[in-house]
C-alpha cells in the first residue's frame, strides 16, 4: 500500500475550518443588510414577517415621491458636497505644508489633523456643540458642514500626503527649471500626480459625510439629514418599507463610490484612513 | 571680457540652520567660494558627499539661494532669480521625469510652457530624441524605459530649451559600470556637438578625470583646487586633493626631511616611484629612499609593493607587469630596495 501523501501546508490552501469561519463572518456582517433589501420589496405594511408574504415594487415610487425624504436627501448631498469641497482645499494645503516644509510643531500638527478621525464622534460632537454655542453661532446648515469638514479633511490629507511621499520632489524642481512658474507647475505637474489621490479622498470624504449621524446630531439645528430622517422613521412602523427603500439608496450612494475609489487607487495602495 | 565667463561665483556662502540635541546652530554647506567657469567648458564639481558641490549646483539652478555673495550668469547677477527666470537647465540625479506624460511630452515640456506651436514643438522634440538616440520612443511612458533610456530623456528634456548652461547632478550614479562608461563618452560627444557649457557634479574622481576640461575639488564647503585633470592629478596642492583624487603617498616630518632635506609635506604618486636593487648609486636628479619590501600584491595589470623605509615611514609603489609574472614579483618580498623618483614628481602641499 503506497504511503499517504501529507496534507498541503496551510499556506497553500485554507483549511475547512478557516473557510467556514470566513464564510460565517461574511454572513454575520451582511445578512442584516440583505434583510433590509428584502423588506424593501415586501407587501407587508408594517410588521416584519418572515418569509415576506409577497414581493412588490410599489414602495420605490412611494419612497422617491416622499417630500420629507427628498428634503433630507438634498440636504445631505449639499452638506456632503460642501464638506468635501472644503476638505479638498484644506486637506491638500495641509498635506503640502507638512510634506514640503520643516517647521516647529510639525509632528504635533500632523497628529492634530488626524485626531478628529480617531476621536469618537460623540467627543467631536460635544466639542463642536459647545464651541458653536459659546461663540453664539446659530445651529444651521453651515454648522453641519463645519462639523463634517473636521473629519473629511483628514481623509483628503492622508491620501494626498501619502501620494506626495511617493512622488519625487525633484519633479517640481524640474518643472520650474524648465521655465514653469509655481502656478504652471501646480497645474501641469502636481495636480495630475495627486489627481487620483484627490478623487479617492473626495469620494471617501463624501461617503463619510453622507451617512454621518453623531456629529450631525450635535451640530444641526432643526435640519434633518437623511440618516437622521431614517432613524426617526424607525419609530414609525407604518413607513417601514419606505425607510428600507431609502436605506438601500444610501447603500448605493455610499458603497459604490467607495468601491470605485478603491479601484482607482488599487495600483497605489495609498488610500489611508478608512471609515469613521 | 565678461562674455567668456559662463558662471562666476563671487564669495558665495550658503549656511543651513541645524538642530541637534536642542542646540540650534548652523552648518556652512558652501563657505566663501569664488570661481569662474568659462563659456563652452565641461566643468566638474568633484568632492565627497556633504562637500558643498551639490549645494553649489542648486544655487546655479536657483533651487537654493546664497546666504551671501553673488552668482553671475554671463555677467548678469542671478543670485535671487527663481529657477524659471534663469537660462539654465538641469539633469537630475533621479532624472525627475514626469510619470504622467509620454517621453515626447516630457522632452517638449519646456517648449509647451513657452507656448511654442505644436508642430514646431514636435519637430524639435524629434531632433532632441535623435540627438540622444531615442528617435521613435516619443509615445512611450517613462515607466516603460530602462535606466539608461530615462537618463537620455532627461538629457533631451534639459537641452531642448538651448540653455546657456547645462547642470548635471550626478546623472550617471544610478547606471551600472558598462553603461556609465558608455554614457561618459556620449555625454562628452553631445557637449562638443551642442557647444553648451556643462557643469557636472560627481563624487567619482575617475569620472571627473575622464570627462572634464577643468575640475574644482570641493571639501567641507570650500574649493581645495581648480585645474585641468592632469594638473589636479599630477600636482595636487593640498593633502585632501592628493588623497581624494587617485592614490598618493603623503610624506611629512622626519621622513620628509631625510628624503628632501626639508620638513615640507609632499605627495608622490605610487606609479612615479622606481623600485631598484640596492647596487649602484642614487641618481642626484632624483629623490631616493631605502627600505625593505613588506608586502607584494599582484593585481594582474600591475603589482603593488608596500615598502617599509629604513628609519620609519612606508611607501606604496606600483609597477606595471610589463615583463614580469606573478612568480617574479613575489620574489621581491623581504628584499632591501632603493626607491627613487624624479624631483619634479613630488608635489609640495601647502598648509
Amino acid at each position: 500500500m503506497p504511503s499517504k501523501i501529507p496534507a498541503q501546508p496551510s499556506g497553500e490552501r485554507a483549511s475547512w475550518g478557516l473557510k467556514l469561519g470566513a464564510f460565517g463572518a461574511i454572513l454575520f456582517l451582511h445578512i442584516p443588510m440583505w434583510l433590509i433589501f428584502l423588506y424593501a420589496f415586501t407587501t407587508d405594511e408594517s410588521a416584519y414577517t418572515f418569509p415576506p408574504p409577497g414581493l412588490t415594487l410599489k414602495w420605490i415610487p412611494q419612497a422617491i415621491a416622499n417630500t420629507a425624504m427628498q428634503d433630507a436627501l438634498f440636504l445631505t448631498i449639499r452638506v456632503a458636497a460642501l464638506a468635501t469641497a472644503a476638505a479638498l482645499v484644506l486637506g491638500t494645503l495641509a498635506a503640502a505644508a507638512v510634506y514640503r516644509h520643516d517647521f516647529f510643531g510639525k509632528e504635533a500638527i500632523s497628529f492634530m489633523l488626524i485626531l478628529p478621525l480617531a476621536l469618537p464622534g460623540i467627543v467631536t460632537g460635544i466639542a463642536m456643540r459647545s464651541a458653536i454655542s459659546l461663540m453664539h453661532i446659530p445651529f444651521t446648515f453651515w454648522t453641519i458642514v463645519i462639523g463634517h469638514a473636521t473629519f473629511c479633511v483628514v481623509v483628503v490629507y492622508n491620501n494626498v500626503l501619502a501620494r506626495f511621499r511617493r512622488s519625487s520632489n525633484s519633479m517640481i524642481e524640474a518643472s520650474m527649471d524648465l521655465g514653469a512658474n509655481s502656478f504652471q507647475t501646480f497645474w501641469n505637474i502636481v495636480l495630475p500626480n495627486i489627481g487620483t489621490a484627490l478623487l479617492a479622498g473626495a469620494i471617501l470624504a463624501f461617503s463619510l459625510s453622507f451617512d454621518e449621524v453623531i456629529v450631525t446630531t450635535f451640530t444641526a439645528g432643526n435640519q434633518q439629514t437623511l440618516p437622521i430622517w431614517i432613524f426617526s422613521q424607525m419609530l414609525k412602523p407604518r413607513n417601514r418599507p419606505i425607510t428600507n427603500v431609502t436605506a438601500m439608496l444610501v447603500v448605493l450612494i455610499t458603497a459604490l463610490p467607495i468601491l470605485f475609489a478603491q479601484r482607482i487607487t488599487a495600483g497605489h495602495s495609498d488610500s489611508e484612513g478608512g471609515s469613521k | 571680457m565678461s562674455d567668456d565667463k559662463a558662471i562666476e561665483f563671487r564669495n558665495v556662502s550658503r549656511t543651513f540652520p541645524v538642530k541637534q540635541d536642542n542646540l540650534i546652530g548652523e552648518v556652512k554647506a558652501v563657505d566663501n567660494v569664488s570661481l569662474e567657469i568659462h563659456n563652452g567648458e565641461f566643468f566638474s564639481l568633484l568632492g565627497p558627499s556633504g562637500s558643498g558641490k551639490t549645494t553649489s549646483l542648486r544655487m546655479i539652478a536657483g533651487f537654493d539661494r546664497p546666504t551671501s555673495g553673488q552668482i553671475l550668469l554671463y555677467g548678469q547677477d542671478v543670485s535671487n532669480l527663481p529657477p524659471y527666470e534663469r537660462d539654465v537647465n538641469t539633469v537630475f540625479q533621479d532624472y525627475a521625469l514626469f510619470p504622467h506624460m509620454t517621453v515626447g511630452e516630457n522632452v517638449g515640456y519646456g517648449l509647451m510652457i513657452k507656448k511654442i506651436a505644436r508642430s514646431e514643438r514636435e519637430k524639435r522634440v524629434d531632433e532632441m530624441l535623435d540627438l540622444v538616440q531615442l528617435l521613435g520612443f516619443s509615445g512611450r511612458k517613462p515607466a516603460q524605459l530602462s535606466g539608461g533610456q530615462r537618463q537620455r530623456v532627461a538629457l533631451a528634456r534639459a537641452l531642448i530649451n538651448h540653455p546657456k548652461v547645462l547642470l548635471l547632478d550626478e546623472p550617471l550614479g544610478a547606471l551600472d559600470l558598462k553603461l556609465r562608461q558608455q554614457m561618459q563618452i556620449e555625454l562628452k560627444a553631445i557637449q562638443k556637438r551642442v557647444g553648451i557649457t556643462f557643469i557636472f557634479v560627481t563624487h567619482d574622481q575617475e569620472e571627473a578625470l575622464t570627462m572634464s576640461d577643468r575640475i574644482a575639488v570641493f571639501n567641507q564647503g570650500r574649493i581645495e583646487q581648480i585645474g585641468s585633470p592632469a594638473e589636479i592629478y599630477e600636482h595636487p596642492l593640498t593633502q585632501f586633493v592628493a588623497g581624494f583624487v587617485g592614490v598618493s603617498n603623503l610624506i611629512s616630518g622626519d621622513t620628509a626631511r631625510r628624503i628632501t632635506g626639508s620638513d615640507v609635506q609632499f605627495s608622490i604618486r605610487p606609479e612615479k616611484i622606481h623600485l631598484d636593487a640596492m647596487d649602484g648609486r642614487p641618481d642626484p636628479e632624483t629623490f631616493s629612499a631605502e627600505g625593505k619590501v613588506r608586502d607584494v600584491i599582484y593585481l594582474g595589470l600591475y603589482t603593488r609593493y608596500l615598502v617599509d623605509l629604513n628609519g620609519g615611514g612606508d611607501l606604496v609603489v606600483v609597477e606595471q607587469n610589463l615583463k614580469t609574472t606573478s612568480m617574479d614579483v613575489m620574489k621581491a618580498k623581504g628584499q632591501n630596495v632603493r626607491l627613487s623618483w624624479k624631483k619634479e614628481h613630488a608635489s609640495y602641499l601647502g598648509g
